[in-house]
């Protein structure tokens, strides 16, 4: 005989696109929270400003999510006590990572990101798995449309299997650092997209573009069915 | 899914969203959930879309040939008998839940069947993951003898309601109207989610995607046949 046992973990869904240029990073997220079939709400915000010009995005299981954010920001709030100075997004990475594995065998079921603007003022893009693994990138997918969104952000930002036309292959199409603009249109196109083909996308989509002039928010509607 | 069906004033309308899934992706944004059993009578199918589709196109060659044989339009109760006799055998392992309308010798029927083979005789019903969503307009807003612009109308809001509120339902509803003298079928009645026009056109210059082997044949066999050899 089976017994029901303590589940403590919800998936609700959420998807992130972040996508670093020269002088930008953009971190976007949807706003659906499901549960199951049902839509919780159309608009919970799922990507943070955390201050010092740092962005956090987080989606998978929304409690944890939501507790992450407070307690990256709590810790910004420490620094800026003990240091009196701005947090970097470096130094924001490497603190978010020794939040997660400090729960490595009660993780939190969140897929995070961390976006900013380096030294250089280039875009700057840290990526984590639940338990605190990260990585510098210049894009990233995450939460549960990322399978969709990973294999076009590889060919429209990596420029992946694209070649110098009469090359026959030799030589790989150059890869250049796209203008917000550019960036903007795939973020759009990757969550239209997504949208079409996955349920637990829609609604809307929170965007947040980090420039050295500070962080500017923009919304995106998307179908609600 | 979101099916309805309603009993209006001389005739049924049947209701359906056209979302098919696996899982959390969306299989098929359009497909087509309201069969044809015989011209006057309509089924509309949530569950598993093999199992829809395959019992009701068996009930509609059976109710054919029953027609046929006894020399009278089709029942809907001898639709509805026969599909509840098939899926009470499999003993729920057919997945098929359906809605059942239409109009014959002895007026305007509605039935709902589900998988274990009971069924329910009603009014105004609804069907699948978004049923809950779709009973609550019909709930709130049925009556009696509605005019059948009314009927359909109604019926559009209960699929609307599903598609926007059921993750499992989306995209358009298609309705069926059948009455005493034929059925009409709304492919798209509404659509209420168009896709939105893609920010750029993604197309690729040519060479672009890597030849790495490349071999032209110039013929394949070609013979040509006597006239007797050609099977009529």
């Amino acid at each position: 005989m089976s017994q029901s046992q303590f589940d403590p973990y919800v998936q609700n869904g959420g998807t992130t696109v972040a996508i670093a240029g020269d002088g930008f990073a953009i971190l976007a997220g949807d706003t659906r929270s499901v549960n199951g079939y049902n839509i919780n709400t159309r608009f919970q915000p799922r990507v943070h400003e955390v201050g010092d010009d740092l962005v956090i995005g987080a989606s998978g299981f929304e409690a944890d999510a939501l507790a992450l954010v407070k307690r990256i920001q709590q810790r910004i709030d420490l620094y800026h006590d003990n240091h009196e100075r701005k947090m970097s997004a470096q130094s924001c990475a490497c603190m978010v990572r020794t939040l997660l594995y400090g729960k490595r065998f009660f993780p939190y079921y969140v897929y995070t990101t961390v976006a900013g603007i380096d030294k250089e003022g280039k875009g700057e893009i840290y990526s984590f798995d639940p338990v605190g693994s990260y990585e510098r990138e210049w894009c990233r997918a995450g939460g549960s449309a990322a399978n969709f969104i990973t294999p076009f952000l590889d060919n429209q930002v990596n420029l992946h299997n694209q070649y110098v036309p009469g090359s026959h292959g030799k030589e790989r199409k150059p890869r250049r650092l796209l203008k917000l603009e550019e960036a903007m249109k795939i973020t759009t196109d990757a969550f239209t997209s997504a949208g079409e083909r996955h349920i637990e996308v829609g609604d809307s989509v929170l965007v947040k573009i980090i420039t050295k002039e500070g962080v500017e928010t923009r919304i995106i509607p998307l179908k609600k069915d | 899914t979101t099916i309805v069906g309603v009993i209006a004033k001389d005739c049924i309308v049947l209701g359906a969203d056209t979302r098919a899934t696996a899982g959390p992706i969306i299989a098929d944004k359009n497909c087509k959930k309201l069969h044809l059993i015989s011209p006057n009578i309509w089924c509309a199918g949530a569950g598993t879309a093999a199992d829809t589709e395959f019992v009701t196109s068996m009930i509609s060659s059976n109710i054919e040939l029953h027609s046929l044989y006894t020399n009278r339009k089709p029942r809907v109760v001898t639709a509805l008998t026969m599909l509840k006799q098939h899926l009470f055998r499999y003993q729920g392992h057919i997945g098929a839940y359906l809605v059942l309308g239409g109009y014959d010798c002895k007026g305007p029927h509605l039935f709902t069947i589900a998988a274990h083979g009971s069924s329910d005789k009603l009014p105004y019903v609804a069907l699948g993951s978004g049923s809950l969503a779709a009973i609550s307009v019909l709930e709130t807003k049925y009556q009696p003898d509605l005019e059948r612009h009314e009927a359909m109308e109604l019926v559009k809001e209960a699929i609307e309601a599903g598609i926007f509120n059921d993750l499992g339902s989306g995209s358009n509803c298609d309705l069926v109207v059948i009455d005493e003298e034929k059925a009409t079928p709304y492919r798209g009645y509404s659509k209420p989610n168009e896709r939105a026009t893609k920010q750029s056109k993604y197309t690729y210059d040519r060479g672009t995607t890597a030849v790495l082997k490349e071999d032209i044949y110039k013929f394949v066999t070609v013979q040509d046949l006597d006239e007797m050899q050609v099977d009529v």
